[in-house]
């Protein structure tokens, strides 16, 4: 599997991890990792916001739905309202269809169901634009 | 001769591997999981799976507390708890903890008591199946390493 790995450290990605779930935050750091995109872990929403306040900012952001403090739709419609323009794709469990209605209305650019594995990963990334297949 | 210690045991990794895909323990996110592993973190997946270990028992206790309170009305709570060990236990490829967890959040939809207690019951069991065949497989995994480590006499 490693050889068909894509490695971007080139592109310079950066990303934000955003979930509560402590398996989930390994398992999706290390996925970014294995693809070369530097990223950083937070725990809520809230947690998202406050790093955005702080200065940084990320290209891409990987929003699970269901968190304490601040769930995904709650950070996704505040980061677009703080001008927040980094590509923002939810990932969730599981989501009933106004669920992810909803989530996609706050501000997604695309949405997974977990658990993400380096080809879904690829695939936002393809779909958004940050990476050729070729 | 020594190089046999490592083959023979690398047999029963793959044998133990293999039953728990056959029973559906486990499924194909557990190969996800050990794919990550590399030579930058050549324990992911201990690290990992301790993690989930960690987690999912803080889960289970405060279940366990939930339902046994004779007050109890919090099904929200409990339907929360379990979407994280849905989670969690999706994202590890640890199936049949996953299934039955869905099992119990169904019940716990239902506000139907009975069918929680006896959902938690169920979960409890496979997540110590569960356990004590990543245990075996870790111990297995480790005298691999300590006999892969062995040096033939010069």
């Amino acid at each position: 599997m490693a050889d068909e790995v894509p490695n971007l450290a080139e592109s310079k990605l950066t990303a934000l991890v955003v979930d509560d779930n402590y398996v989930n935050q390994s398992m999706h750091h290390k996925l970014l990792d294995r693809l070369g995109i530097e990223n950083d872990v937070v725990c809520n929403g809230q947690e998202a916001v406050d790093v955005h306040c702080s200065g940084r900012n990320y290209d891409l952001i990987l929003m699970d739905m269901d968190m304490p403090v601040m769930n995904g739709i709650q950070a996704t419609k505040r980061l677009r309202e703080m001008g927040i323009e980094s590509k923002i794709a939810g990932v969730t469990t599981r989501a009933k269809e106004e669920e992810m209605q909803e989530f996609m209305e706050a501000g997604l650019n695309d949405f997974q169901e977990k658990p993400l594995t380096i080809s879904k990963l690829l695939s936002i990334l393809h779909k958004l634009d940050f990476y050729v297949h070729t | 001769m020594l190089g046999f210690g490592v083959d023979r045991l690398q047999a029963d990794i793959n044998r133990l591997l293999t039953s728990l895909f056959h029973q559906g323990v486990l499924d194909e996110q557990f190969l996800q999981l050990q794919q990550l592993q590399d030579e930058t973190s050549p324990t992911f997946v201990y690290d990992v799976i301790n993690i989930y270990f960690d987690e999912s028992e803080k889960l289970l206790r405060s279940l366990r507390l939930l339902l046994m309170d004779r007050e109890f009305s919090d099904y929200k709570k409990i339907g929360l708890h379990l979407n994280q060990l849905v989670g969690s236990s999706s994202s590890i490829g640890a199936r049949r903890v996953r299934n039955v967890c869905v099992a119990f959040r169904s019940a716990s939809e239902l506000n139907n008591r009975p069918g929680c207690l006896r959902g938690l019951e169920i979960v409890e069991h496979e997540y110590h199946y569960l356990k004590n065949m990543m245990h075996e497989l870790f111990q297995l995994e480790q005298q691999r390493l300590l006999a892969a480590g062995v040096r033939y006499p010069m």
